[in-house]
């Protein structure tokens, strides 16, 4: 049997009055890249922040359940700890980093690494020169975050979330604002991330990039519909109805495809409707 | 367990290398920038002992005369040094409230800090019968005490009104509401016991006319334990700066960090507070002019804004002394004056630039 990653049990949150997640059970094996699709207000974001350990329960909200790391719960893992095994890329994150130097950025990604009050290693220096090069993002590593454009801000983001060297990796849109060169370069670097024996998590709106994973775990209405291979007839078949009928998955070259399907008939949308939550946006 | 990278991975001997590549330009920016400060520093700290109602005589003098050695000895100087302490002390708070607060108008003034420390200091006065002139240990570490904790509860108030750090202009208006319900209950204060209204009066206008030796040593005392706080816990304000999750996602234990700085910035607020009275826009200019300078990381941010706003209110509080002489300002007036216009400026230049506060 396959070496579980993570592990959720009875995943359960709401933020406000708002119920976002409603009682999931996940298990992702190690070493295996799993996509996380859904429509708008899902709840993947929200997923992915419970699995990370970020989302706890606060004043705003509450949270149910318990997720295991490698078999320990995440509750018994001291932070830095966490920190080494699992790392976390947001969607969106409010920052305030204009300041720093791509440089300084992506070595925050060191934090976990380094001890108390003590300066960077060698070995923190090589990483985030090579987690930079890797998202080509080392040639302008001493501008300013404020100076760079949105796809460049994110290829630096990434950089912070890779310098982790962490053997868990979750992502959340990682491919906003990139061009499909970066788009490719990221691909490339998740398949040798689990080359390595890595695994990663990835929330995905753009479906044809997302059924490039190994396993596609397809959420609505803040549950799990299906988790299944991206490959299996059965994803494509909930897929496909997930999202109102209103793709088509069909194969190119090896590659599955989601393309839109523009013919479809309104009474089709009509129908589907119901299986569409109406949670709040904002997943 | 190290991951490799599609290009392959630099061997580590090559980190080295790396390392001193990733030392650029900012680094030695900052390193000339604190030497700069300093010798600014000691420069106005000359001049301080020589500007004053008795001119530079006083100096001249003071190694025959006793009236004059006691002018520079015990006037001028720990005026000089006070200034200068107290610019640290609001330098700092300034920086580890932009940092902790994500917002790059945060100030132990528009966060109503300041405006706690000043009404505890006024309750010391009134309960205890101090004024700001008494230069007992035990009357300073009273008022400055009482200023610390105002600071503390006028800040954690903030905060409970604007519910959190996240938005930018709830924090800002409960900053002000905070400020403006805490001077008025000064006022109260005040009134309630009116001996203290002119010992009250230099402290609201904000003036280093009445530091002595023992208040310099209580803002050295303050400084040290401050600045050592917000340097240990500078690695909160780094992770911060990419948000909250991503924060807590690297491992940062940040309920103890923010609760160690906000420590630390109630302190320095605190004190300064006690010692000099109500002095605007330090602790909001001195960040703010370090970033435009240099861009480092928060362990060398909040210390070299210190030492900018240590520079500043010293040069501000001879500008003071000198300008009217032998009458003076009240270096309160004048830091206001000037770094109202800074603000102003620096809100109109984010608005040429199309970016939001």
């Amino acid at each position: 049997m396959k070496k579980i990653a993570i592990s959720a049990r009875g995943i359960s949150a709401s933020i406000g009055n708002a119920s976002i997640l409603q009682g999931i059970d996940l298990d992702l094996p190690a070493g295996r890249w799993t996509s996380v699709v859904g429509p708008n207000g899902a709840g993947k974001s929200t997923l992915l922040k419970v699995l990370a350990g970020v989302l706890r329960a606060g004043r705003a909200g509450r949270v149910e359940g318990e997720v295991r790391l490698n078999g320990t719960l995440l509750n018994h893992l001291p932070g830095r700890e966490r920190a080494r095994q699992m790392a976390w890329l947001g969607q969106n994150e409010e920052t305030s980093a204009d300041e720093l130097t791509a440089y300084d950025a992506a070595m925050l990604g060191r934090l976990p690494h380094q001890p108390w009050m003590a300066p960077p290693s060698a070995a923190d220096h090589a990483a985030v020169e090579q987690a930079l090069r890797t998202t080509q993002a080392w040639d302008w590593r001493h501008r300013p975050l404020s100076q760079l454009s949105g796809g460049e801000r994110q290829r630096v983001l990434l950089a912070r979330a890779l310098a982790v060297q962490a053997p868990v990796l979750l992502m959340d849109e990682p491919l906003v604002n990139l061009d499909p060169p970066h788009q490719a370069d990221w691909l490339h670097t998740v398949r040798a991330l689990i080359a390595a024996g890595g695994t990663v998590v990835s929330v995905l709106h753009e479906v044809t990039l997302a059924l490039q994973a190994d396993a596609m775990v397809v959420v609505a209405g803040g549950r799990v519909l299906h988790h299944g291979d991206c490959g299996d007839a059965a994803t494509h078949a909930v897929l496909e109805a997930v999202f109102d009928h209103r793709i088509r998955v069909r194969q190119l070259d090896g590659q599955w495809l989601a393309l839109p399907r523009i013919e479809a008939a309104a009474g089709a949308a009509a129908a589907a409707t119901a299986l569409r939550p109406t949670g709040p946006k904002g997943d | 367990m190290p991951l490799p990278a599609p290009d392959a991975a630099r061997p580590a001997a090559a980190a080295p290398a790396a390392a001193a590549a990733a030392a650029p330009a900012a680094t030695h920016r900052a390193g000339w920038l604190a030497v700069g400060l300093l010798v600014a520093s000691a420069l106005l700290m000359l001049l301080g002992a020589s500007v004053g109602s008795t001119g530079f005589d006083s100096v001249l003098r003071m190694a025959h005369d006793p009236v004059a050695l006691q002018i520079v000895w015990d006037i001028r100087l720990p005026r000089t040094a006070g200034a200068w302490l107290a610019g640290a002390l609001l330098g700092l708070a300034g920086a580890v409230a932009q940092g902790l607060f994500r917002n790059p108008l945060a100030d132990p003034y528009l966060l109503g800090s300041a405006s706690g420390a000043a009404l505890g200091g006024a309750l010391a006065m009134a309960f205890f019968g101090v004024s700001p002139t008494a230069a007992q240990w035990l009357a300073r570490v009273g008022v400055t005490g009482m200023a610390f904790l105002g600071a503390t509860g006028a800040v954690l108030l903030t905060l409970a009104l604007a519910r959190g750090v996240q938005h930018t202009l709830r924090l800002l208006l409960a900053g002000v509401i905070v400020g403006v319900v805490l001077g008025a209950a000064r006022d109260l204060v005040e009134l309630a016991s009116p001996d203290i209204l002119q010992a009250m009066q230099a402290f609201t206008l904000g003036s280093t006319s009445f530091v002595g030796w023992v208040a310099c040593a209580l803002m050295a005392a303050a400084w040290a334990l401050s600045a050592g706080a917000a340097w240990a816990l500078a690695r909160a304000l780094d992770g911060l700066t990419l948000g909250e999750a991503t924060a807590a996602s690297l491992g940062l234990p940040l309920g103890p960090m923010r609760a160690g700085l906000v420590a630390a910035m109630a302190l320095a607020t605190g004190t300064a507070v006690a010692q000099t009275g109500l002095i605007a826009f330090v602790g909001l200019a001195a960040p703010h002019l370090v970033r435009s300078i240099a861009r480092v990381t928060h362990q060398r941010h909040v210390l070299l804004s210190s030492l900018m706003g240590a520079t500043l209110l010293l040069a501000a509080d001879i500008l003071a002394r000198w300008a009217l002489a032998p009458q003076e300002l009240p270096v309160g007036v004048l830091t206001a004056a000037l770094g109202g216009s800074y603000l102003l400026w620096l809100m109109h230049r984010r608005s040429v630039q199309g970016g939001a506060l």
